[in-house]
C-alpha cells in the first residue's frame, strides 16, 4: 500500500521534474554567462544591503527602534526568504508576457494543474547568488545579536524561514492571478511584490498607518522577517504590530497563500483565450 | 535637428497611448514613495529634525520627486535599440537617413518626458498633499530645476544607449545589465540621497555619472542647491551627458563594423 502510494507520488510528480531538470541542465550550459548572472544577483542583494547600511549608520544610534545589526537580523531573515521565493516563483511574475503574447494557451490544453506547470516551467538558479549573501548576513546578525540559544530560538528561526518564504510565494502567485486582468498595468503588482520586499527589510514602526494595514496585515510583511526578529531578540516590537504577533506567522502565511488562490483561480477562469 | 525633434515629439505621443500603465507605476511609485518616507522622516527626526542639511520637508521633497522621476529617467532597463541589436534589426536602423544613436535617444527621452505627466506630478502632489514636503517659493529653482531635469533624463537615456551597445560584442548583456542596475539603483542616489552616504562611498558615487542622472536634477528643484552652485552641477550634468553621448556614438560606430546579422 505504502509503495503503491510512493508509486504514484513519483508518477505524479515525474513530468515537473523532467521540466524542471532540463531547466536546471539549461542553465548550467552557458558557465561564463552563468557565472556572470550570479555575480550580478549578488551585486543587487548587496546594493539593498548597502541601503540598510547607509540609513543604520546615519542614524544616531538607533532607527526605529533597532540597531544597526538588529537591522541586519530583520534584513537578513527578509532577503533569504524573499530570495528564495524569488528562486522558484519569480518567473510568475512574467506571466502577462505570456498572457499577451497567447502562449499561455498551451497550460490550458495540459492535463496538470495551470499553477504546478507555471510553477515548475522554470527555475532562476543564478538567484543563488542572492541566497548567498543572505545566509551570510543572517549568519552574522545570528551572531553578532543577543538571541537566548535553546529549542524556542531555533524553532522561531526555522518558523520564520519557512512562513516568510511561503508568504513571498503567495505575493507571487496573487501578482500572477492579477495579470490576467491587468495585461499592461503589471507594475500595480510591483507595489506589493516588491514594495512588499521592501517592506519587509523595515522595522515597522516607522510605518505611517496606511503602510502598517497594508503590508502588516493585507500583505502580510510584517511576519516574514521583522516580528518573527523582534521575538528572537526580546524587544517588544511595533504599537500595532508588537512581537508576539509574530508566533502567528503561520497564520499570515496561511491568510496570504488564501488570498493568492482566490486571485488565481479569478485570473484563470477570467482568461479567454490568445485567439489563435 | 528637426527629425530628431519630430521622433522626440513622436516617442512623448506613443507613451501617451498606455495611459493604465503609466497609473500602475504611480501607484508603485506611491507605495515605494510611503515606505520611504516612513523610514526618512524618522531618520530626520531622530536627528534632532536635521540631518546633513535635510530637513522633514526638504527630505520629503526628495523622496516624492525621486519617485516622480521614475517613469521618466531609465536606470533599469535596456532600451529598445538593445533589443534590435540583439536581433540584428539594427542593420535596418543603419539604412536609415538619421543618426542610429540621437534617433533613439530622442525616441526614449520622448517616452520620458511624457511620463512626467502622468506620473511625476502625481506624485509630487501626493506628496504636498500628505506629507508636507517643502517646496522653493521662487521661480528661479524651478527654471533651473526644468533644465536639470531634462539634462538628467537625457542622460540616462544616453547611458542605457551605450549599455545596450555592449551587445554588438556579446551575445547576452542580461548580466551586465543586472550588475548595471544594482550599481546605479544605489549610486542615483534612488534608495538614499548620495548625501547620507559616508564619505568614501559618496566620493565614488560623485566619481561617476549617477548622481548626475536623479540626485542633482532634486537638489536644484527642490532649491537645495541655489544660485552658481546649482548653476556648477548643470554644468557638470551637461559634461557627462556630452562624455556619454561622444561614448555612444565611438561604440556604434565600432560595433557597426562587428555586427553579424544572421539569416537570409
Amino acid at each position: 500500500m505504502g509503495d503503491g502510494l510512493a508509486g504514484r507520488a513519483s508518477e505524479l510528480v515525474r513530468p515537473y521534474r523532467a521540466v524542471l531538470a532540463s531547466r536546471v541542465r539549461a542553465q548550467r550550459a552557458y558557465r561564463a554567462s552563468f557565472r556572470a548572472d550570479l555575480f550580478g544577483t549578488a551585486v543587487v542583494g548587496l546594493t539593498e544591503l548597502a541601503e540598510v547600511v547607509v540609513l543604520f549608520s546615519a542614524a544616531n544610534g538607533t532607527l526605529g527602534g533597532l540597531d544597526l545589526m538588529q537591522a541586519l537580523l530583520v534584513f537578513g531573515l527578509a532577503e533569504l526568504a524573499f530570495s528564495n521565493a524569488d528562486m522558484l516563483f519569480g518567473h510568475v511574475d512574467s506571466l502577462a508576457r505570456q498572457v499577451r503574447s497567447g502562449t499561455v494557451d498551451i497550460l490550458y490544453l495540459r492535463p496538470q494543474p495551470l499553477l504546478a506547470q507555471l510553477v515548475t516551467s522554470d527555475i532562476s538558479l543564478r538567484r543563488v547568488g542572492r541566497s548567498a549573501l543572505a545566509v551570510v548576513v543572517l549568519v552574522v546578525a545570528l551572531v553578532v545579536n543577543d538571541v537566548d540559544w535553546g529549542p524556542r530560538a531555533v524553532a522561531l528561526l526555522a518558523m520564520s524561514l519557512v512562513c516568510g518564504f511561503a508568504i513571498f510565494c503567495a505575493n507571487f502567485v496573487t501578482a500572477g492571478g492579477l495579470q490576467f486582468f491587468l495585461l499592461n498595468a503589471q507594475e500595480v503588482t510591483n507595489a506589493f511584490v516588491y514594495g512588499g520586499r521592501h517592506a519587509s527589510t523595515q522595522p515597522a514602526t516607522v510605518w505611517v498607518r496606511s503602510i502598517t494595514v497594508i503590508f502588516g496585515f493585507v500583505f502580510p510583511m510584517a511576519f516574514c522577517a521583522y516580528l518573527p526578529a523582534m521575538l528572537l531578540l526580546g524587544e517588544p516590537g511595533a504599537e500595532w504590530l508588537p512581537a508576539w504577533l509574530g508566533w502567528y506567522a503561520p497564520a499570515a502565511a496561511a491568510w496570504a497563500w488564501t488570498v493568492a488562490l482566490l486571485a488565481w483561480r479569478a485570473g484563470v477562469r477570467h482568461y479567454q483565450g490568445g485567439g489563435g | 535637428m528637426r527629425v530628431y525633434a519630430r521622433i522626440l515629439a513622436a516617442g512623448f505621443r506613443t507613451q501617451s497611448r498606455y495611459l493604465p500603465a503609466a497609473f500602475a507605476g504611480l501607484l508603485a511609485n506611491a507605495t515605494f514613495g510611503l515606505l520611504k518616507s516612513g523610514i526618512l522622516l524618522t531618520l530626520v527626526d531622530d536627528g534632532g529634525g536635521e540631518l546633513d542639511g535635510y530637513t522633514a520637508g526638504t527630505m520629503a521633497a526628495y523622496v516624492w520627486l525621486s519617485q516622480g522621476l521614475l517613469g521618466s529617467v531609465n536606470i533599469w532597463s535596456l532600451p529598445s535599440s538593445a533589443e534590435r541589436i540583439k536581433s540584428g534589426d539594427i542593420a535596418v536602423d543603419f539604412l536609415r537617413p538619421a543618426d542610429v544613436q540621437l534617433a533613439s535617444i530622442a525616441d526614449d527621452v520622448g517616452r520620458g518626458l511624457f511620463a512626467l505627466i502622468p506620473r511625476g506630478l502625481p506624485s509630487v502632489g501626493v506628496g504636498v498633499l500628505l506629507v508636507g514636503m517643502a517646496m522653493p517659493a521662487q521661480v528661479l529653482p524651478y527654471a533651473l530645476g526644468a533644465v536639470s531635469l531634462a539634462l538628467g533624463i537625457t542622460l540616462s537615456h544616453a547611458l542605457a544607449y551605450l549599455l545596450g551597445t555592449a551587445g554588438f560584442w556579446l551575445v547576452e548583456v542580461r548580466g551586465l545589465q543586472v550588475l548595471y542596475m544594482g550599481v546605479a539603483g544605489l549610486l542615483t542616489g534612488l534608495i538614499t540621497p548620495v548625501w547620507l552616504f559616508p564619505g568614501w562611498l559618496e566620493a565614488i558615487a560623485v566619481a561617476t555619472p549617477f548622481p548626475a542622472v536623479m540626485m542633482y536634477p532634486i537638489d536644484v528643484l527642490s532649491g537645495r542647491t541655489t544660485g552658481t552652485d546649482a548653476l556648477w552641477l548643470l554644468a557638470v550634468q551637461a559634461g557627462w551627458l556630452a562624455l556619454a553621448l561622444a561614448a555612444g556614438q565611438v561604440a556604434t560606430r565600432l560595433g557597426r563594423r562587428t555586427l553579424e546579422v544572421q539569416g537570409g
